[in-house]
């Protein structure tokens, strides 16, 4: 049963992520396993909040058009999946599936289901827990709670992957955790074996999001050049028993993977490269090299690892007011002027109606919208796009933001053009905090073709 | 006579909760001698001045001729309650690749 090699594929980097590519390389990459990366931070608050309407939801919405896609092709090649698309609702993820499986020729559908990264009682029961970002005590957060979850690691999908399922499904579970929980279970690796747990660790780093290590995030035209960038192939790992690790991308596919794209990836969301902090591991990273063994392949080495901690880090989903927003364009003479004196108005205008707001913030965009510079040393541009956004604990407040915005065009300067009208839409912001491992109890719950 | 980050090396900005980070990658041996001893934290904090009042650490690679720089309190307050338009700051890459370094000399050509 042992193997000396598997490969590992990234299918999708984020829950909207492109879907061919994910196919392509399930059909064309020669995997044993397909890992899928699907759920931002933040996320899983929303998909709570999906699954207090409608129990049976709270799974990443594409779940169903993804699986349908990738699913049928990889059972017919015997790869086996890991994803976290179960989000706020893991059980009824892989029920979802089930309803379908038989159509999509898997009959002996089975998945394994990872449960227990919702640790929202926990959280209510321990409000002196302080916030990783400011040491503020946790208990501010909670009545407005909507969402705590605790990054699992690795373990718990290797178990998965031990139940023999074809899937396994999980809420919360650390990017990286992935991919590494794989090679755990196929190579029955020591989950106090630093050194491999590292070197899977990294391997997961760069492959979780998708496209940024093979040349997605990175074209730079006449400075960095992307081959068929338009084509661009999802990366995969060939992993070692004793280790080593070799990443590449779908054959015949689009971009390019080599030491530049794989050392933007590798310090890609990365602070302290000497002490990257995983539920499995803490891996430095420091001493990480790349070997261009091929054409679009790249041995890594130079990964260590230390113990892992004794915490889990849970992310705290809360209500955070709403954020209302509204877009309008100017174009030929005066654009700037016109598009200044629109600003003026709307913002006169909210504050006739006596409206207020914690923040507000104004961008001309063409100007100073990404980079907040200074519009006073910008060129003129010949046409220019102004942008209001605010954000109040008020949801009619928010929702006049982008109203008043858009009657510019009847109610404004001269040639107001392009007006859009965001609305409201209700801030999901996210805090952290730290809780010791033996407060999580992870389980697995099998969900089998009737 | 001054020099472009944009020619010595490439950038890639990612973020977590309200910091930034934004690895510097040379393009040459000689593009990392004048990154590494002209791009300071303290430079970049001068240029990224008005997003932040840091602080900015800098950690080396030297083994792949990189930066990494993180940025704190850069993104508006967090990804998730930001008003910007780029609530990521996925785009400060091109910001930090703007800054111009003190030339060249006798090791830094490019």
């Amino acid at each position: 049963m042992a193997r000396d090699r598997i490969r590992i594929g990234c299918g999708a980097g984020f829950a909207d992520d492109r879907i061919p590519p994910g196919v392509e390389i399930v059909e064309r990459g020669e995997l044993d396993y397909l890992a899928m990366e699907c759920l931002a931070e933040r996320t899983i608050a929303r998909e709570t909040l999906d699954r207090a309407k409608d129990p049976t939801k709270g799974y990443t919405p594409v779940l169903l058009e993804r699986m349908e896609a990738i699913m049928p092709p990889a059972l017919q090649r015997g790869i086996r999946i890991v994803t976290n698309m179960g989000a706020a609702n893991p059980m009824g993820a892989a029920r979802a599936v089930r309803k379908h499986a038989a159509d999509w020729g898997c009959p002996d559908y089975t998945c394994a289901v990872v449960q227990g990264d919702e640790v929202t009682e926990v959280m209510r029961a321990h409000p002196e827990l302080p916030l990783m970002e400011d040491g503020a005590p946790l208990e501010s957060l909670l009545p407005r709670m909507a969402s705590a979850n605790a990054y699992l690691g690795a373990d718990v999908v290797a178990q998965g992957f031990a139940t023999g399922a074809h899937l396994v499904i999980t809420g919360r579970v650390a990017d990286p955790a992935l991919f590494l929980g794989p090679m755990l279970h196929a190579f029955g690796w020591s989950y106090d074996d630093y050194a491999k747990l590292a070197s899977g660790t990294l391997a997961g780093h760069l492959l979780e999001c998708s496209g940024q290590l093979t040349g997605g995030c990175f074209a730079d035209p006449g400075r960095k050049e992307v081959e068929d960038l338009a084509g661009l192939g999802y990366p995969l790992a060939d992993v070692w028993s004793d280790g080593r690790v070799e990443v590449s991308k779908t054959p015949g596919s689009g971009g390019r993977l080599d030491i530049a794209t794989c050392t933007e990836q590798l310090l890609y969301e990365m602070h302290d490269p000497t002490a990257y902090i995983t539920p499995d591991c803490v891996l430095d990273a420091s001493g990480v090299t790349f070997r261009q063994v091929a054409s679009d392949r790249v041995a890594l080495d130079g990964a260590r690892g230390k113990p892992r901690t004794p915490s889990y880090k849970v992310v705290v989903g809360y209500f955070d007011g709403y954020m209302g927003s509204g877009e309008m364009g100017f174009a030929g003479i005066n654009a700037l002027a016109r598009a200044r004196l629109g600003i003026e108005v709307v913002q006169e205008r909210l504050r006739r109606r006596g409206l207020s707001y914690e923040e507000m913030r104004v961008d001309l965009i063409g100007m100073n919208s990404l980079h907040a510079n200074d519009a006073a040393q910008c060129p003129e541009p010949y046409e220019v796009r102004l942008r209001i956004a605010a954000r109040t604990p008020d949801r009619k407040a928010a929702e006049a933001v982008g109203a008043e915005v858009r009657s510019l065009h009847m109610q404004g300067p001269t040639g107001a053009g392009g007006g859009v009208n965001f609305g409201a839409r209700q801030i999901l912001a996210v805090k952290s905090v730290l809780i010791p491992r033996e407060w999580v109890s992870p389980e697995i719950v099998m969900e089998r073709a009737a | 006579m001054s020099v472009r980050v944009y020619d010595l090396g490439h950038a890639r900005a990612g973020d977590k909760g309200n910091t930034s980070n934004i690895s510097v990658t040379a393009y040459s041996e000689a593009a990392w001698q004048v990154l590494h001893r002209q791009l300071t934290p303290e430079r970049v904090l001068a240029h990224f001045r008005h997003l932040t009042a840091g602080p900015v650490r800098r950690y080396e690679l030297p083994q792949l001729r990189a930066l990494n720089f993180v940025i704190e309190n850069a993104l508006g307050g967090g990804v998730t309650r930001s008003l910007a338009i780029d609530p990521h700051g996925k785009s400060l890459s091109a910001l930090m690749l703007t800054m111009t370094l003190p030339g060249h000399n006798e090791e830094g050509e490019t």
